[in-house]
Formats: C-alpha cells, structure tokens, sequence
C-alpha cells in the first residue's frame, strides 16, 4: 500500500484536497495513472484510431437515452384497454414517446440512430484492427473480447429491435428465434424456450425487454472492461504494427516509457474530441434531418403494429444483420452441393499435392466423407444457420488465420490490398443483397439466371475463402521492410 | 504490496485433509447451484397460461367462395382455408415433380393421414393449413395469379411465396424443390362438423 503522504500547511487548497483523497483512495489514483496519463500509446495513430473512442460515446448514449426510454415505455403485446382490435400497448407507447412525451421523439431518435451508429463505429473499428494487424500476438485475446463485444451487441440491437413491436419487429424475431430451431435434435425445444410461448408473444416482448435493459448491458460493459484492461496490459498498436515496447525508451514523460509513446491524456483524449466533434455533427444531423434515413435505420413497416397473421410482403433485418442475412439466404439445396464439391475437390486436391503422410491424407479423405455425409444428412436450413453464425465466429480464430509475416497492411505486399478491398466490396454487396427481396436482381428476362441467392452465394464463398485460405494467401508474396521506428511526421 | 518475505520464511505444509473436505464441500456447493438455476431456466418455458390457450377454434367456410382464402388465427398461428378451383387443383398434377416432397413422406411436420393425398386435404377442394413457412416461421404470401411474375418462376402454376427467404408453395402447400424451406406447410389437426362448419384444433382421433 502507498505511503501516507504529509503535505505541507502552505499548500494550495486544491493540493490539500487532492492528497487528501490519495491518502484515502489511493486506487482511484493509479487506476488514473495507469489507464490515462501515464498509458503511453504510440504516437502516430491516424483517424482509424477514432472509432474506439466512438464507440465508447454512443455506448454512452444508448445508456442515457435507453434510462429515459424506459421511463415511458411498457413492453406488453395486449391491445390497449384491453379493447379487442386496439393497437398493442407496446407499439401504442412508442407512440406515446413520439408524440406526447415531451422531448420523447428526441430522446428515441438519438437511441434509434445510436443503434445505427453504434454498428458503423464498430464495423470501421473492427475493419482497422484488419488493416493493421491489430489482433496478432499478443493482443489475441483484445480481439476476442473485441469480437464477443460484436456478438452482445448484435443480440442487444435484435432484442431491442422487438420492443417497439411493429411487423419488423415481431416478423424479425420469428426469423431469428426460429433460427435455432433449425438445431438438429434441440432446436424446436430451445426455440421454445427462447420464446417463452409456441408463438412470439407478450412472454417474448418481456423476457426480450429484460434482456435488452439490464442482462446484455452488463455482460456488454464486462466485456468492454475486459477489451481495455487486456489492451491497457500488451499495448495499443499502431499503423505501422510496429511493437514501441520493444524499441527505445524513455521519452517527455518517464526515461521507462517506450520513446514512440506519448500519454493517452491528454493527447489522444484531446485528439479525440475532434473525432467527437465530427461524429456529433454527423450524427445529430441523421436525428434531426434524417432519422429513418429512408427506411434503413427504422424501417417503414415497423410503423405498423405487429400482426402475427400477416407477415409483410419483404420483410429484411436492419441494415447491419444483412451480410449474414444474406449468407443465411444462400444456404439452399444448391449451396450444399457446391460445398460438398469443394470438399470433394479439397480431399483430392490434398492427395495429389499435399506433401505429408500418407495418414493425414487418409484421415483428410475420411474427414471430407463425413462432413459430405453431414452436409447431405441436415436440412439447408440447418447449414445455413451455421453458415450465419459460423461467418461471425470465424473472426475469433483470425489471429491464428493470418500467417503474413508483416503485421500491418502497409509492409505487406501490394496486392493484399486489393484482396481487402476485394473483401470490403464483398461485404458490401451482401449488406445490399441482403436488404432486397430475393429472386432475379434485374428484370430483365434475359438476366432472370442472375438471381440474389447466387450472388449471395458466390459472396459466401469469398467471405469464408478469404478466411479459411489465410493461412495460405497471408503468406504469400514478398513483404517489403519494416522499419525500426514507427512512421510519424511532426506537425 | 506487502513486505516482503522475510529469510526464514517456510510455506505452510499442506494439509490433505483439509484440501479433500474444501474440493468435496465445493461439488456439493456446485450441486447447489446447478439445482438453483433449475427454477430459473424453466421459467423460461411456456406458461401453464400459455399452454391452456389452445383450445380448438370452429370456421363457417360456406362464404369462401372458389379461389378465395381466408384466414384464422389458431394457437397464435395463421390457418389457412382456401377452396381451390377445378383449374388450381389441376395445376396440382404439373408441380408433382417439381416439388421436394409430393407424398408429403417427410416427418418434421407430420401429416396426418387424412390428408396425405393428392391435394393434401380431407375434401379436395378445400385446402387447410397452417400459413407459417416450414423455414423460419414468415407467413407466406398469397400469389394465385399464374405465369412469370418477379421472385417466380415463368411456369408459375399458382401458390404461395414466403418472401423473407423466397421459399415456394403449390397449391397444395407443397414446398418446391432446392428452397430454404424444407418441409410442405403443416396441415393442422382439423375436422368437418359439417358441411359449412370446420373444427381445427381437433380431428376424429383424438
């Protein structure tokens, strides 16, 4: 434990109060220290370096607004008045927050858009973690935290995408709740489960409602604890991937500190305002201006009050599910054959040109026969959900995935950033794919072959191509040097 | 943070005994807590409320005109009652082979045997079933108008399209081949009291 510190009578007030609290709440003090100005992060992040931060704030907000929310909203399915035919109450509350609250439609719009925000901040965060290597040894378990933070967060947006109870939010979590009933074995009694109900109803609307305010919240939160003290103990990276803890030492502020390293305060905390700054000025924009933007963030037929009778003629997740959406949607009979033929291939494949033991090549085919048998034995459906969640938790394995001997994308070869932009527009193209109605994209009769599902499928294909095959295509090419110090320009 | 330990420091010896009472009291805490959580994961299942609110529902089907369908709610679910025309129910011969299950053989939604015929229903005309897509639950949408049409085929014969997956019915709730849906749409237990009145929820058996 520290030392009890005696400070002189003639101190400044401001220093007596200060070591009073020290004295008696040292930790508060070297928590401070050791996660802010004395937490040295290299110097020459770059924008990408914002998102962070970002996500941190609309958290912040998702939390304040989310508290006021709840003080008006009522997550009951029952028609209101128990009057047959009547909206439902919870449909009729939302409403309520729009219309009578006042400053309600305000406090609803930040926390619609924030969903929104939420999950461009985090796609642009993970998608920088990408460029720069971010989670390779030894910041493999950031990148878990990172990615079971994108597994809270996607349950958090679906649970709070039911509560407002319109025909997205009810014909949406049909889908999803149903999902797993595509479980072999399990499946039918888990959803049941999960719904609470043979239907999604009022059971639903409530256990969903908990979920969504106080469970994922906390586990959310935890997480993100986690996510920063894992990052806090191996240090940030940098653009470069260039580790500073193991260049030279001692910089402005401590002779132990690495030389590239400045302190988070106030550098990057100031730094980062002007990150807030933008981010706000973007964001209050969409909610004064623009807060359905055009059906993406709040879909128009969630204006409608849910009817367990009639789904919508298209119905699709918001914007941010449809990758994975889309991939659900191109797991069909077809795909299930191309799979089972590329196994097929890969075990031939591993006879001819694999140099390893006849036994590992006997294994390998028997391995491809079973996985055939399976793929042949379950319903697409039963693929395509694990198709969806397999593209998810792919993300946990990359740092054992990439084997390129450069961390960053700047000191790889050339074409690897092609091959990532390859995979963005891929990406892309599934968000879009996934948001229209399936069949022919275009009408053009002589374009009817060119259907959404085969897209899509060629689309799934890339996605898990690219990270399957990355031990093999990370390791190819020429890296260019990597110098000793990281890249920055005084300004 | 302590002092740090002195020269003649020795650790404690260890004490067996001790250990084997701390390890054995821990599986009986853990025992403890695995029959704790038993109330609150079933709390998750259906309430006794729940499960009585499926009680049979009774149809006047002598308004639904041929080529007309109406739907009712039962157990939550969308039934379906639609009388086919003579034209619908011929359509039925032309999709035998283009459907995954024309027998109705699979056992996911089993049929009941009543209604595992041609026209998967007790009288021919009339068709009922359960409107919710053997997928992922969506209710399908109505598209009796025959032909090409967008999201279907140009021999469309008539039937339904679920349009969150694209998953396709004939006429018969049949589910075409090489779509998300695996299985034709369940035909609920249903039974004619008489010739205008239909009972779903129950059937003869039971």
């Amino acid at each position: 434990m520290a030392e009890f510190k005696e400070i002189s009578p003639n101190a400044p007030l401001g220093a007596k109060v200060t070591n009073w609290f020290e004295n008696r709440f040292p930790t508060a003090f070297a928590e401070y220290r050791k996660h802010m100005s004395e937490y040295y992060a290299p110097k020459n992040f770059n924008f990408w370096y914002f998102f962070g931060s970002l996500a941190m704030l609309v958290l912040v907000i998702q939390i304040v607004t989310g508290i006021f929310l709840v003080m008006h909203y009522k997550p009951d399915a029952g028609p209101v008045g128990g009057i047959l035919g009547a909206p439902p109450i919870a449909f009729a509350s939302v409403e309520y927050i729009m219309r009578d609250v006042p400053g309600g439609w305000f406090i609803r719009y930040m926390h619609s858009t924030g969903a929104s925000a939420f999950f461009i901040v985090v796609y642009l965060h993970m998608f920088r973690g990408l460029l720069y290597g971010s989670y390779r040894k030894p910041r493999e378990l950031v990148w878990i935290f990172g990615c079971a933070i994108f597994l809270a967060l996607m349950a958090e947006a679906f649970m709070g995408y039911l509560l407002p109870w319109g025909q997205m939010s009810y014909w949406g979590a049909q889908v999803i709740v149903n999902l797993f009933s595509a479980i072999p074995f399990i499946g039918p009694d888990l959803a049941l489960l999960i719904r609470g109900d043979y239907v999604v109803g009022d059971a639903t609307l409530n256990r969903f409602f908990s979920f969504h305010v106080i469970a994922v919240p906390l586990v959310l939160i935890g997480l993100i604890v986690a996510h920063l003290l894992a990052l806090h103990d191996v240090g940030s990276n940098n653009p470069d991937g260039i580790e500073i803890k193991k260049g030279p030492k001692g910089n402005r502020w401590s002779p132990d500190a690495p030389a590239d390293g400045i302190p988070f305060h106030p550098y990057y905390s100031v730094h980062d305002i002007m990150g807030v700054g933008v981010f706000l000025m973007v964001f209050f924009a969409v909610v004064f201006f623009a807060p359905e933007m055009g059906g993406y963030f709040l879909e128009y037929n969630n204006f409608v009050p849910a009817d367990p009778l009639v789904t919508p003629l298209h119905i699709a997740p918001v914007w941010y599910f449809t990758p994975f959406y889309s991939m659900l949607r191109a797991t069909n009979g077809v795909m299930v054959n191309v799979l089972c033929a590329i196994i097929a291939l890969g075990v031939v494949l591993a006879f001819l040109k694999c140099r390893c033991s006849m036994a590992l090549k006997v294994g390998l085919a028997v391995a491809g026969v079973v996985a055939i048998a399976l793929l042949k034995t379950f319903d697409a459906k039963f693929w395509g959900v694990v198709v969806m969640g397999g593209a998810v938790i792919i993300l946990f394995f990359l740092p054992w995935l990439d084997r390129s001997p450069a961390r960053s994308i700047r000191y790889r070869p050339d074409w690897h950033k092609w091959l990532y932009a390859v995979f963005v527009v891929w990406f892309l193209i599934l968000m879009v794919l996934g948001i229209m109605v399936p069949g022919p994209i275009f009408a053009t009769p002589s374009l009817a072959w060119l259907t959404n599902e085969l897209v899509a499928m060629i689309g799934t294909l890339f996605y898990f191509g690219f990270f399957l095959l990355m031990p093999w295509w990370s390791q190819q090419g020429e890296p260019k040097p990597v110098p000793d110090r990281v890249t920055f320009k005084p300004h | 943070m302590s002092d740090a330990p002195s020269s003649n420091f020795t650790p404690a010896p260890l004490d067996g005994t001790k250990r084997t009472w701390l390890i054995a009291s821990s599986c009986v805490g853990a025992a403890g807590a695995v029959a704790l959580a038993t109330p609150f994961v079933s709390s998750f299942a259906p309430s006794e409320k729940a499960k009585a609110a499926g009680a049979a529902v009774e149809v006047d089907i002598s308004s639904v005109k041929p080529g007309e369908k109406v739907t009712v709610e039962w157990r939550g679910k969308p039934v379906w009652i639609m009388r086919r025309t003579p034209e619908q129910l011929a359509s039925l011969k032309k999709t035998d082979a283009e459907v995954a299950d024309p027998n109705s053989e699979r056992t996911a939604f089993p049929t009941p045997e009543y209604a595992k015929n041609e026209t998967r229903s007790i009288k021919p005309e009339l068709l009922v079933v359960i409107g919710i897509c053997t997928h992922l639950g969506c209710s399908p949408g109505d598209k009796f108008a025959t032909g090409a049409q967008p999201s279907l085929p140009d021999n469309w014969q008539g039937g339904f399209l679920c349009a969150c997956h694209g998953s396709t019915f004939d006429l018969a709730g049949r589910v075409f081949k090489n779509k998300p849906a695996p299985d034709n749409l369940e035909v609920p237990p249903h039974m004619y009291l008489s010739d205008s009145k239909l009972l779903i929820g129950e059937d003869k058996k039971a």
